[in-house]
C-alpha cells in the first residue's frame, strides 16, 4: 500500500497516538520505521492496523531535537512491541524514546561509535575498528525524559540483582536456532526474567541495500529467514512491483501462490521436526525431514536452490517452470497427505509432549496483538492475522483455505495450528496445480530500474508471521530506505512475559513452538 | 547345567597345588584375573552397546546409521574409541581441579562397581555377598556424587543446574529402585544374588511369573526407574542436550568425556541385567516343565541366556528411549513422589501379604 502519512504535532503526539490506539482501535503496531529524512531530520514512521477492519494506517513523525540529541515520546506504554522496536531505532539512527525504560543498543555493540543509518554516517573503518575484545556489558540500562525546563534528563535502571543467578542461553547453544542470546534470571529452575540481545548475525542487510539497486537487493532476501525465502523475496517483489505499478501475468501468480506454499510446507515440516528435537525425541524429528526432503526436491527441479531460493524477479519469475514441476508437485501432495497423521500418533499426540507443551508460552489474545506476534504463534491466541486473507497478494483472494485459529493461546496450540496449516497449504496447492495458465512467466523492465517518489509497505504471509517490506523512494536506482519488517523480533519480545515464572526447560519449548529464525531477526 | 566353579576351582587347585604358591600369591593372582576379566568385558560390552545403539535408532529414525568403516560399519565405534583416547584433556579456566578431575573416576567406579555384582553364568558371580542387592544399590549411589561434582566443579552454569537436576532426580529414583528390588527379595527370602538366581530356576520360577501381579508391577517400576536411573531419555534430565548443551559433562574432553560415555552405556546394561537377574531369572533359562523341552534348554549357556534376556531389556530400553521426548523437572519429580514411590509402597505390602498367605505360584 501506498502510504499516506498522517502528521502530528510534537506536543500532542503521545496523546493522538494514544487515541488512535484506543479510540481508533489501531492495537496491532505493525512496525516502527525509522528514518533519516535528510532536511526534515530524523523521525519515524509508525505503521497501524485496526485488528478488527485491517484498516492499515501510518503515521509519521519527525524527531524532536534538543542539543545534539533527537527524540521522540514512546509508545512502549501503548504497544508492547514498541519495546524492541524503538531499540532498533535508537540503535541505528540514535533516536531516543523519552519514557522507555530500557534504552540500550539492540544489534549493534554497545561500544559501536554512530548510528549507521544517519545518512551522514561515516563509515571509515577506523572510527569503528573490528574488535577482537569482548563487548562491554553494563548491569544499567537508561531511561531518558524531559525535565520541566525541557532538558535531557537520564535515569539508570538497574537490570541484575547481585544475588541474581544469570545464565546466558546462547549465542551458541543448540536449540536457540541460531545465535540468539537469552540472558535469563534464574530462581532455581525458574525463570525470573529473559533480556534478550540480538546481531550476532547482523549485517546490515538494509543498509547495504541502500547502496545497491533495486534488482542487487534482491539476492539478500533469502539470506533472512531462509525457511521464508520465497515470501521474503516475495515481499520484496511486490512492494517494487507495486510502486512501479506492474502488471503481472496470471502464470507468475500461479507459480508464485503455489511456490509460496511449498515454502511454507518446508518450513513447517522443519518446524514440527524442531519442537520434537528440542525435547529430545530424535525420532519424531528425522520423520518429518524425511518429507521435507520430497517437497525440496519439487523446488529444487525448477529454482535450482533447497535453501537459498533465488526464483521470482521484479517483473516476475528468473525462469520457467520445470516440465515435470506439475507432475512432481501433484505426487508430493499425494506423498504427504498420510503423514500429517503420522506427525502427531509419533509426537503430536504423546501424553509427554503434550504435558511439556499445554500451558506452557501462554500468551493471550490481547498481548499477541500488543507484541505483534503474528503467524501461526499469533493464531493461537485466536487473533486472525493472516496476511493472505486480511491484505489479500497473488491468488490467495481466488483459492479456497481455510484461516487456522484456535483459542489454546500455548505451545500445543501452535503446533496444532501448524499441522493444520500445512494441510491448507496441500489444499491451496492442489486448486492451483492443474490450472497453471499459458503466459508469460516474466514481464520484461528496463534494464536499470527505477521506482517513483513515495513510500510503500507490502506484506506477505510468511513461514511463521507477517514479513512485510518498507520501500522510500526518491525515484532513484536504488532505495532510500528499505526496511523489513522481520517476523521473529516480536516472538522473541514476547517471549519474556511468556516464560517468566516457567521452568527454564520451558524456554526452550516455547521457542521451539513459538518459531523463530535469527538471521530474520538480526538481517 | 554347566557350573562354571568347575573353572574357577580349577584354576584355584592349579595355582596353589601345581605352582605350590601360597595363600597371598594366589589369590592375589585370582584377583588380578578376574579384574582383568571384568574390564575387558566391560569394555566390549561398552562398544557393543553403542554400536547397538547408533544401529537401533537408525532403524527408528528411518535411516541406515553407520556404514562405512568396515563392513555394516562395525568398526565405526572402535575408531570412535580411538578418536576418543588421543584426543587432548584441557581443563577449564577456574574449574575445582580436585573435583573436576575425580569426578569421572567416581562415575566409572559406580558403574564397574555394580557391573561386577552381575550373575553370568551358574557359579560365575563376582561379588557375591549375603546382602547383595543392599550393597548393590549402594555402589550405584557413588554415581551421584560422581555427577554432582562434574557438574559443580567444571565452573559451568549449565554444569550446575544440570548437577542439581541429576542429583534430585538420581536420589529420588533411587527410592523406587529399591523398593522394586526389596518386593523381588521378599519372594526370595534371600538378598544374595546368587541366591536369587538359584530360586528361579526350574520350570516357570522366574519371580516374574511366580509373584505375578506384584511382580510385574515391580518389573515395570523398575525399568522405568532404571532408565531414569540410567539417565537415559524420557529421562535424561541432567544431559538435556537441547537446554543444557550437554549438562554436567560440558566441559570435559577425551577420556574425562568418554568415561562419563561409557558409564552411561554400562549403567544401560547394568540395569538391564539386574532386572534379568531379579526378576527374568537371570542365567537360568526357559523351563516350562516338559522335560524334553526343559533338557534342551538346559543344554544352551546360562551366559547366552543371561546376555540374551539382559540385551532384550536393553534393546526395549532403546525403545523407550528412540520414541518419548523429554520429561521436565518437575514432571518427573512428580512422577516419582506422587505415583512411582506409593505404588511401589503399595506393591510391597501386596507382595509381603501374598507371600505370607502363599499365593504366589
Amino acid at each position: 500500500m501506498k502510504l499516506n502519512n498522517i502528521v502530528f504535532d510534537k506536543s500532542s503526539f503521545a496523546a493522538e497516538m494514544a487515541k488512535l490506539k484506543n479510540a481508533g482501535n489501531f492495537d496491532y503496531l505493525v512496525t516502527i520505521v525509522g528514518e533519516d529524512f535528510g532536511e526534515e531530520g530524523l523521525g519515524c514512521i509508525y505503521i497501524l492496523e485496526n485488528t478488527d477492519t485491517n484498516e492499515r494506517v501510518s503515521v509519521k513523525m519527525i524527531a524532536e531535537k534538543i542539543g545534539e540529541d533527537h527524540v521522540i515520546p514512546t509508545v512502549y506504554n501503548l504497544w508492547k512491541s514498541a519495546d524492541l522496536l524503538e531499540r532498533e531505532v535508537y540503535d541505528f539512527f540514535g533516536i531516543k524514546f523519552l519514557g522507555h525504560p530500557d534504552m540500550r543498543r539492540l544489534y549493534l555493540r554497545s561500544d559501536f561509535n554512530g548510528y549507521p543509518f544517519r545518512k551522514d554516517f561515516d563509515a571509515d573503518p577506523k572510527k569503528n575498528p573490528l574488535l577482537l575484545t569482548d563487548e562491554p556489558q553494563s548491569d544499567y540500562t537508561v531511561e531518558y525524559n524531559l525535565d520541566s525546563e525541557g532538558r535531557l534528563t537520564s535515569t539508570p535502571h538497574r537490570l541484575f540483582d547481585d544475588d541474581d543467578f544469570v545464565v546466558n542461553i546462547g549465542p551458541q547453544h543448540p536449540s536457540t536456532h541460531g545465535v540468539l542470546r537469552l540472558q535469563t534470571i534464574l530462581n532455581g529452575e525458574t525463570v525470573k526474567k529473559i533480556y534478550p540481545h540480538f546481531g550476532y548475525i547482523h549485517r546490515g542487510i538494509e543498509k547495504m541495500c541502500e547502496s545497491y539497486t533495486y534488482p542487487q537487493t534482491l539476492a539478500l532476501t533469502d539470506r533472512m529467514d531462509y525457511l521464508s525465502a520465497m515470501m521474503n523475496r516475495h515481499a520484496l517483489c511486490g512492494v517494487i512491483e507495486e510502486a512501479m505499478g506492474i502488471e503481472l501475468s496470471d502464470r507468475i501468480l500461479y507459480i508464485r501462490t503455489i511456490m509460496d506454499e511449498l515454502q511454507r510446507l518446508d518450513s513447517h515440516l522443519l518446524y514440527i521436526g524442531c519442537c520434537a528435537q528440542d525435547l529430545g525425541a530424535l525420532t519424531a524429528f528425522l520423520y518429518s525431514m524425511r518429507d521435507r526432503e520430497h517437497v525440496l526436491n519439487c523446488m529444487e527441479e525448477t529454482t535450482g536452490g533447497r535453501l537459498i531460493q533465488n526464483y521470482y524477479r521484479i517483473g516476475g519469475l528468473q525462469d520457467d517452470i520445470d516440465v515435470n514441476f506439475v507432475a512432481n508437485v501433484k505426487a508430493l501432495c499425494n506423498y504427504i497427505k498420510p503423514y500429517f497423521q503420522e506427525y502427531m500418533d509419533v509426537f503430536g499426540n504423546n501424553v509427554i509432549m503434550q504435558k511439556r507443551f499445554m500451558n506452557v508460552g501462554f500468551l493471550s489474545k490481547e498481548d499477541a496483538v500488543s507484541y505483534g506476534v503474528t503467524g501461526a504463534s499469533g493464531r493461537t491466541s485466536g487473533w486472525h492475522n493472516d496476511i493472505r486473507k486480511n491484505h489479500p497478494y497473488a491468488l490467495y483472494d481466488k483459492v479456497e483455505f481455510d484461516e487456522i485459529t484456535n483459542e489454546m493461546c500455548d505451545s500445543y496450540g501452535r503446533y496444532l495450528i501448524r499441522i493444520e496449516e500445512m494441510k491448507q497449504s496441500v489444499r491451496i496447492i492442489e486448486q492451483l496445480i492443474d490450472n497453471i495458465p499459458a503466459g508469460d512467466f516474466y514481464i520484461k523492465q528496463k534494464p536499470i530500474i527505477k521506482v517513483p517518489e513515495g513510500q510503500w509497505y507490502f506484506s506477505c504471509e510468511g513461514s511463521r508471521g507477517e514479513i512485510g517490506v518498507y520501500l522510500d523512494s526518491k525515484g532513484d536506482k536504488s532505495p532510500y530506505r528499505l526496511k523489513f519488517r522481520p517476523m521473529g523480533l516480536n516472538h522473541v519480545a514476547a517471549m519474556d512475559q511468556m516464560m517468566r515464572g516457567q521452568k527454564v526447560a520451558d524456554i526452550i519449548t516455547a521457542g521451539a513452538a513459538l518459531d523463530f529464525v535469527i538471521p530474520d531477526i538480526d538481517r | 547345567m554347566f557350573d562354571f566353579n568347575i573353572v574357577t576351582t580349577w584354576i584355584d587347585m592349579f595355582l596353589r597345588q601345581t605352582l605350590g604358591l601360597g595363600d597371598f600369591l594366589s589369590i592375589l593372582i585370582e584377583c588380578i584375573l578376574v579384574g582383568v576379566g571384568i574390564l575387558v568385558g566391560y569394555a566390549m560390552l561398552a562398544i557393543v552397546l553403542i554400536f547397538m545403539e547408533r544401529k537401533v535408532c537408525a532403524y527408528f529414525q528411518c535411516r541406515l546409521g553407520p556404514m562405512r568403516v568396515g563392513p555394516w560399519g562395525v568398526f565405526q565405534v572402535f575408531a570412535d574409541v580411538l578418536k576418543m583416547l588421543i584426543k587432548e584433556i584441557f581443563f577449564v579456566d577456574k574449574a575445582d581441579k580436585l573435583l573436576y578431575l575425580v569426578a569421572p573416576f567416581l562415575v566409572i567406579v559406580a558403574s564397574v562397581g555394580t557391573f561386577s555384582f552381575l550373575p553370568w553364568n551358574n557359579g560365575a558371580v563376582v561379588l557375591d555377598f549375603n546382602v547383595g542387592i543392599f550393597l548393590l544399590t549402594a555402589v550405584s549411589s557413588i554415581g551421584v556424587v560422581g555427577i554432582f561434582m562434574a557438574g559443580w566443579g567444571s565452573n559451568n552454569k549449565y554444569g550446575v543446574v544440570s548437577a542439581m537436576r541429576g542429583a534430585v532426580q538420581l536420589i529420588s529414583y533411587e527410592m523406587s529402585l529399591g523398593l522394586c528390588l526389596i518386593t523381588a527379595v521378599i519372594l526370595t527370602g534371600t538378598m544374595q544374588v546368587s541366591g536369587i538366581v538359584e530360586a528361579q530356576t526350574g520350570p516357570w520360577n522366574w519371580l516374574i511369573f511366580r509373584g505375578h501381579i506384584p511382580a510385574v508391577i515391580a518389573f515395570v517400576v523398575f525399568l522405568v526407574a532404571g532408565n531414569a536411573e540410567a539417565n537415559r531419555g524420557p529421562f535424561d534430565l541432567a544431559e538435556a542436550e537441547s537446554e543444557l548443551t550437554a549438562g554436567y559433562h560440558t566441559e570435559y574432553s577425551g577420556m574425562g568425556f568418554g568415561f562419563y560415555y561409557l558409564a552411561e552405556y554400562l549403567n544401560l546394561f547394568v540395569i538391564s541385567g539386574i532386572a534379568t537377574t531379579v526378576f527374568l531369572g537371570g542365567w537360568a533359562p526357559v523351563n516350562i516343565g516338559i522335560d524334553a523341552f526343559d533338557s534342551v534348554m538346559n543344554y544352551i549357556p546360562g551366559i547366552v541366556w543371561f546376555l540374551g534376556k539382559a540385551f532384550a531389556v536393553v534393546w526395549l530400553l532403546m525403545w523407550v528411549r528412540w520414541t518419548f521426548p523429554r520429561l521436565r523437572i518437575d514432571q518427573i519429580l512428580t512422577l516419582e513422589w506422587k505415583y512411582l514411590m506409593p505404588l511401589c509402597l503399595l506393591n510391597l505390602v501386596l507382595m509381603t501379604i501374598i507371600v505370607a498367605f502363599g499365593w504366589h505360584f
